[in-house]
């Protein structure tokens, strides 16, 4: 029996997805989009066009409670004041968000609350993502939250007015899909290298249409931030959202954070929470596994996170594809990037390092980072964007700021910074930079900018070296 | 959102799969009101060099091209980024509706939304209308909502599968958030329920 027809006449053990959806419709159909509701949305400067949207209907925000907001894509990370904004059209950017969440009465973790980052990175630092809940954001990675058992995905701006005033979305139900990882992680390969490794083998539209549940033993081992990272790049492989279920390290991470559940409800969120998981029959639509042990450090060679290939692996050849629109395509790409064929990806030049972005900002990754740079330089222009304030101040409580300035990196205040170059910070035109961010797409950095995706660990080692670079050979 | 019902119109093939909403609208322009329109920032990257002239290559420069109302894309088209400028700049442009294989979810959603019609047929019958198009450009295509029908220039006919919620929606140029509004008892009655029940919900 198909799962969509089990899950509706409740005659199979549900995946943890339709166990939240149902959970969350207000008004079903037989066919097409329900109407669900939405228990966050978290706003960033994009939103500008949903407000002016708010206002022209004469609307207001009708849940503000559970809305959250936080400068992070057009935010100056060379200092913390409006006027650090690289042009007055991003200064604006910033005091307009300031006046919309004023106006819709929103919380608002503004450009010098010690609260503000990436949306993604403040949503569980501050306890506001939680298992359970339906979150959006019109930001498309806004699955890094699935990481804690909740649904929540990318929208637009129509959408998000649509949230604003109804605290609702019609939405069709995905198809499912669980990627499986099990084994042991090697040393010198995080969680990026995995996510990078699953997108590699499904391709950058091979869960379209679906919602991913990740599981395994290797996802387990997994600390919170590892899975993050993971459910951050689910849209990389086209998916709607992305999840883990949650368990003991979940609810051990949220515990006693700000907007987590009081200790009063503590007990009955938790019991709630563990109603969550799939159950052990429960049917998926589709099924992929990975085996965990055989993954390897990860870098991406072209302008789409599906071009990606263990640093040991070489540049592909265009005239080894099979398929036609393939080989145009791999051929497009290696001119966009400036690479040879056959090019050891360990001998690949780079001009600049990038350690920030939701994918991998977190304090975990400015630890693995500097794992590797301690006593070591870069020998090439680098910088690090902390993923929220809370993150720079804890990595500077433990001296994590000083290795990476006597490394010779920029430490910066936080925000999207140089993955989404809204902000001022770019990567010049042909400039190579090995980025922990979540995009290779052409002109993604900056125009003409050429991109490596790669865990932080990797990219500090790309740092000290000057090119691409197995941080395994750099590990005691 | 405008009504759509049926538009016949010239049709451009965009080439490549994965084409990404960063490709779509460059992120610099996503700072603009939308009251200038942003037409002139579609596909800017690949129409215009960093001079701001046009390339010859690329197929919205080109005749009969340029007059193309409805985009024949490959798999995979608009993913990546989740910013609805990608849609305002198709729609700005004078774009229609787009056939292809598949699209980025958050894309085909904010397509919908907007009245721009994206039409989902199978791989191998959208490469053969691409090809058809390089060949012989121009004919147009008719995409007729009301009798969920696409019409080839060849005249081969094949269904239109929308969902009949977004159907009516477009048809009729339903407001969405009008219609939602409509089931604010039922809303309200949820919320009474599920936030009773989820306490921790708004600390």
């Amino acid at each position: 029996m198909a799962r969509e027809e089990s899950a509706r006449t409740g005659t199979a053990r549900k995946a943890m997805f339709d166990k939240i959806w149902d959970r969350h419709v207000i008004v079903a159909r037989d066919q097409g989009p329900s109407l669900i509701y939405i228990d966050r949305d978290i706003i960033h400067e994009g939103s500008f066009h949903a407000f002016a949207d708010m206002k022209r209907r004469g609307l207001t925000v009708r849940k503000p409670r559970q809305m959250f907001g936080t400068p992070d894509h057009y935010v100056p990370t060379s200092g913390r004041s409006i006027g650090d904004a690289a042009t007055p059209e991003i200064a604006r950017m910033i005091s307009q968000f300031d006046k919309n969440m004023q106006w819709g009465g929103i919380r608002n973790f503004g450009l010098r609350d010690p609260r503000q980052g990436i949306v993604h990175v403040v949503g569980p630092e501050q306890g506001i993502t939680l298992p359970g809940l339906t979150i959006v954001c019109s930001d498309s990675h806004t699955s890094t939250h699935g990481a804690l058992g909740a649904i929540a995905f990318g929208i637009g701006q129509s959408e998000n007015a649509h949230v604003m005033a109804t605290q609702t979305l019609w939405q069709a139900r995905p198809r499912t899909m669980r990627i499986t990882i099990d084994g042991t992680l090697a040393k010198g390969v995080h969680s990026k290298d995995v996510i990078l490794a699953i997108i590699g083998k499904i391709g950058a539209g091979g869960a379209g249409g679906h919602a991913i549940e990740y599981a395994g033993q290797a996802i387990r081992a997994m600390s919170i931030e590892q899975r993050l990272t993971i459910c951050n790049m689910s849209i990389e492989a086209a998916a709607r959202c992305g999840m883990v279920a949650p368990d003991d390290t979940t609810f051990e991470y949220l515990h006693g954070r700000p907007f987590a559940p009081s200790e009063a409800d503590w007990d009955d969120a938790v019991a709630y929470w563990r109603t969550l998981p799939s159950e052990a029959d429960a049917v998926f639509d589709s099924e992929v596994e990975l085996d965990g042990g055989a993954i390897e450090p990860m870098v991406t060679w072209g302008t789409s996170p599906q071009d990606t290939l263990p640093i040991t692996g070489f540049v592909p050849d265009p005239a080894a594809q099979t398929d036609a629109a393939h080989r145009e395509m791999v051929a497009a790409a290696l001119r966009y990037m400036g690479l040879e064929p056959g090019t050891a990806l360990a001998d690949v030049p780079i001009d600049r390092v990038f350690i920030g972005s939701c994918t991998n900002s977190r304090l975990e990754d400015l630890r693995a980072a500097a794992a590797v740079l301690k006593g070591r330089k870069a020998v090439v222009p680098a910088m690090v964007v902390p993923g929220s304030t809370g993150v720079k101040l804890a990595a500077e409580a433990e001296g994590i700021d000083r290795i990476f300035r006597d490394a010779g990196f920029e430490w910066r205040e936080s925000g999207c910074s140089m993955c989404a170059a809204m902000n001022g910070d770019f990567v010049k035109p042909q400039e190579r930079c090995a980025s922990t961010s979540n995009r290779n797409f052409v002109g993604r950095q900056g125009p003409g900018a050429r991109t490596h995706l790669m865990s932080p660990a990797m990219a500090a080692a790309a740092a000290v070296t000057g090119r691409l670079t197995d941080v395994r050979r750099m590990m005691s | 959102m405008q009504a759509f019902i049926k538009e016949t119109a010239l049709a451009a093939p965009i080439p490549g799969r994965n084409v990404d909403t960063d490709q779509i609208i460059p992120a610099r322009f996503l700072k603009a009101d939308r009251s200038a329109g942003y037409g002139p920032f579609l596909f800017h990257d690949l129409r215009f060099t960093p001079d701001g002239t046009e390339r010859e290559d690329f197929v919205l420069n080109q005749e009969p091209h340029r007059q193309a109302r409805i985009l024949v894309t490959d798999e995979n088209f608009g993913c990546g980024s989740s910013r609805e400028g990608a849609v305002y700049a198709l729609c700005d442009y004078g774009i229609k509706a787009l056939i292809g294989p598949s699209f980025g979810d958050i894309f085909y959603n904010n397509a919908l939304k907007n009245g721009l019609i994206p039409v989902r047929l199978p791989e191998e019958v959208v490469a053969g209308l691409r090809r058809e198009l390089l060949t012989g450009p121009e004919r147009g295509i008719t995409i007729d909502l009301e009798a969920e029908r696409v019409t080839f220039p060849d005249g081969t006919e094949h269904a239109l599968a929308i969902d009949p919620f977004w159907r009516e929606c477009i048809m009729k140029g339903v407001d969405e958030v009008e219609l939602t509004l409509g089931y604010m008892p039922q809303i309200r009655d949820f919320e009474d329920r599920y936030l009773s029940e989820m306490r921790w919900i708004n600390r």
